[in-house]
């Protein structure tokens, strides 16, 4: 039976929640204003949230100064093809951890998310030498890799977490009824675990369109994603705020609709199993 | 049908070797986002026009990230990069490893001699010069006219530290945000210890001893951090131990520093349209106590070739057209004379035009009066006015640096941060093999 919530606790706790949503939004936000204003406007002190001479030349010279479009291709390719091949490998590999679990499952899950725990820095110059030696370097499927390889713990920690929700009794019978594995996988467990995979892989896109370190590093002009095409707006002698939050906003807007647009599956996904 | 099919393939040859003499070459440059460099890739037209067989593609980068990837693509021959924007401090290290290629043989037109001698200094190696300096700077005083008037001041053109904090007293009005004076705080070898480390010099101080023994145990460091804690203390804004190059330069804009201590970069923009007090700024040399040594650094932005690059001729032609005499008249007469990259060519300052930029003289002053191979009081067994030149000296200043940073927040005294500095950097420089 559902408790009745008085409507001032729901009055404090809406507030709240729009209070603690405004904060973490509203770097955000300042960026956004940011990129609308003059370079002098941008730095004024004491800093305004508003001002009075709103501008779109930011936009304009970040747009005549780069190349944005290849940036923009480049990170699509390299975050949704390294979600897609993480799935790949992490649907079968959760599924066998999830329902066939043998003695060292939970060892091998907690080695996979150890490996996150490692800085990226301790492993540069082996990296960074196969990237050279195999030619993976400045190349969209060597990213695609290096992304998928990096995100490949998180990707089979949550598909595992979903997969245990789902009772084994369904995928027994599923069997008995003659489905092979792969039919079991693809049409039992998969249409079942949607809101689970499909918030997974919103989540590993927006991880690894959001990643900087690897990106910059094995990346000069072919397949550096926004993530380099913010750094090039970046810069420690002269004012260039107002400029490098409108090359910002332009990185992180798509990925800030297709989060808005699918904040709901994103949600639902997240909570998956979190109350029985 | 035999002459025909003769004529053919003769045909088919010469397109052949018509197209191997077309053939594109691309290079790849490595380059920092300041206001020169953005406005060398506007010009590059001029550069197809004079060499329609080279591509260029930029890797534009934030000086640590930059400075990270290209010593990683150094360190490991990796080739990705043809041509790279590196600083004083790289040049002669990177030399002495081998990893650059000598730039000796550029044309004559490139004219080598006219370069200025400190700034080639720095960019020497055993005889060889290693970069092409694309900007040069040094540091100098910027101050506001107005308010020393009124204050009925003159600031002297070569002033000392006590001329420094009798300006900066007299300037000083807390109650109106105005503050006498405005220096680096925030941590970090490019940052506070940049600032410090020329201001040391003109205090006699040093990093070191011939022999590698720290020296911020003697009393030439403690008046020094001494002085600065005292002017920032007294007469500086509010939080300055945050404040770096763009913090001071958004507070001179908007009128809150009496007096700011930085790069000659920042005059064009403490003179340029977003600054609101660009008509009242004047310029002075670095300060001395008078021991022969001002307080301001030299350093340069060049364009170096890795020795990986495959592309070498390819990459010195791209370098003689971004540092020769003719660019600074082609920026000149696109971009105006005050916008022509500063401090690399004798030439430059004995051009009529260019004598009329009001920072001018006091630029090319402030780096004549620099010198990377004597840089202090006492003799040093390192080359560099603002930093030491070995590669221990990135983390050592950031250390040091956070220090002093510390020690400026009210953290910790002066006396503690130096003796703090002195067993940081005595522990670093004994595993590093130079204190035996």
């Amino acid at each position: 039976m559902a408790r009745a919530v008085s409507p001032r606790r729901k009055l404090i706790t809406t507030v709240a929640a729009w209070a603690v949503s405004l904060l973490i939004f509203f770097p955000v936000l300042w960026m956004i204003l940011t990129s609308f204003k003059t370079e002098a406007s941008a730095v004024a002190s004491p800093p305004q949230l508003f001002t009075a001479d709103w501008t779109l030349q930011n936009y304009s010279d970040v747009w005549a100064r780069s190349d944005y479009p290849r940036f923009f291709w480049n990170s699509v390719v390299i975050s949704v093809g390294s979600t897609l091949l993480g799935l790949a490998i992490a649907i079968p590999a959760a599924w066998s951890m999830a329902f066939v679990p043998g003695r060292k499952t939970k060892d091998l899950l907690m080695w996979m998310l150890s490996t996150k725990m490692m800085p990226g820095v301790a492993v540069l110059i082996p990296l960074y030498l196969l990237f050279q030696r195999t030619g993976l370097f400045d190349t969209k499927i060597g990213l695609v890799l290096a992304l998928m390889l990096m995100n490949l713990p998180i990707i089979v920690w949550m598909l595992y977490t979903y997969f245990k929700e789902i009772p084994s009794e369904i995928l027994e019978a599923s069997r008995m009824d003659g489905a092979s594995l792969w039919k079991e996988v693809v049409y039992v467990l998969t249409p079942m675990a949607i809101p689970g995979i499909a918030s997974t892989l919103l989540l590993n896109v927006i991880l690894a369109w959001n990643e900087a370190f690897w990106t910059i590093t094995l990346t000069t002009t072919k397949a550096a994603p926004l993530s380099a095409f913010i750094a090039s707006f970046s810069a420690p002698q002269g004012l260039f705020y107002a400029k490098l939050s409108a090359a910002s906003t332009m990185a992180i807007a798509p990925i800030l609709i297709l989060g808005w647009f699918s904040q709901k599956q994103l949600v639902r996904g997240l909570t998956f199993g979190a109350v029985k | 049908m035999t002459t025909t099919f003769r004529a053919l393939l003769g045909a088919t040859a010469l397109l052949a070797l018509t197209a191997g003499a077309q053939a594109e070459t691309t290079i790849t440059v490595a380059t920092v986002n300041n206001g020169d460099m953005v406005r060398m890739q506007g010009l590059m037209d001029d550069f197809y026009a004079k060499h329609p067989d080279i591509k260029v593609e930029w890797v534009t980068l934030e000086e640590n990230v930059l400075r990270q990837n290209v010593t990683t693509d150094i360190a490991t021959g990796g080739g990705q990069y043809d041509v790279m924007t590196i600083g004083t401090y790289e040049v002669p290290i990177w030399g002495k490893q081998g990893w650059l290629t000598s730039l000796d043989d550029l044309p004559a037109e490139y004219d080598v001699n006219d370069l200025l001698p400190a700034i080639r200094g720095g960019l020497t190696v055993d005889g060889h010069l290693m970069a092409s300096p694309f900007y040069g700077e040094s540091s100098m005083v910027m101050y506001r006219k107005d308010l020393m008037e009124a204050a009925g001041l003159k600031m002297p053109d070569a002033p000392t530290w006590a001329d420094i904090e009798t300006a900066a007293k007299a300037m000083t009005d807390k109650s109106k945000e105005q503050y006498g004076i405005c220096l680096r705080g925030k941590a970090g070898w490019g940052e506070n210890m940049a600032f410090l480390t020329a201001m040391s010099n003109s205090f006699g101080a040093r990093w070191f001893d011939e022999n590698w023994k720290p020296q911020f145990d003697q009393p030439e460091w403690k008046a020094t951090l001494d002085t600065y804690l005292h002017l920032m203390n007294e007469y500086g804004p509010p939080g300055a131990s945050n404040n770096g190059f763009n913090e001071n330069l958004t507070l001179f804009q908007q009128g809150h520093c009496g007096m700011w201590i930085d790069a000659t970069v920042a005059a064009s923009f403490v003179t340029g349209k977003d600054s609101t007090v660009a008509d009242k700024v004047g310029f002075a040399l670095a300060p001395d106590n008078g021991l022969g040594k001002r307080g301001n650094w030299l350093w340069a932005w060049s364009l170096a070739i890795p020795s990986s690059s495959k592309n070498q001729e390819a990459a010195k032609t791209f370098i003689d057209w971004a540092t020769n005499k003719d660019y600074l008249a082609l920026v000149a007469a696109k971009e105006g004379w005050a916008n022509v990259p500063p401090g690399t060519r004798t030439s430059l300052y004995s051009n009529e035009e260019y004598a009329k930029v009001p920072f001018a003289k006091m630029t090319i002053d402030s780096i004549n009066a620099a010198d990377p191979n004597a840089p202090t009081v006492k003799p040093v067994p390192y080359v560099g006015v603002q930093f030491v030149a070995i590669p221990e000296f990135q983390g050592l200043g950031t250390t040091v640096g956070e220090l002093f940073s510390a020690a400026l927040a009210g953290q910790s005294t002066a006396d503690d941060a130096l003796a703090a500095a002195q067993t940081a950097v005595t522990d670093e420089m004994t595993s590093a093999g130079y204190i035996k």
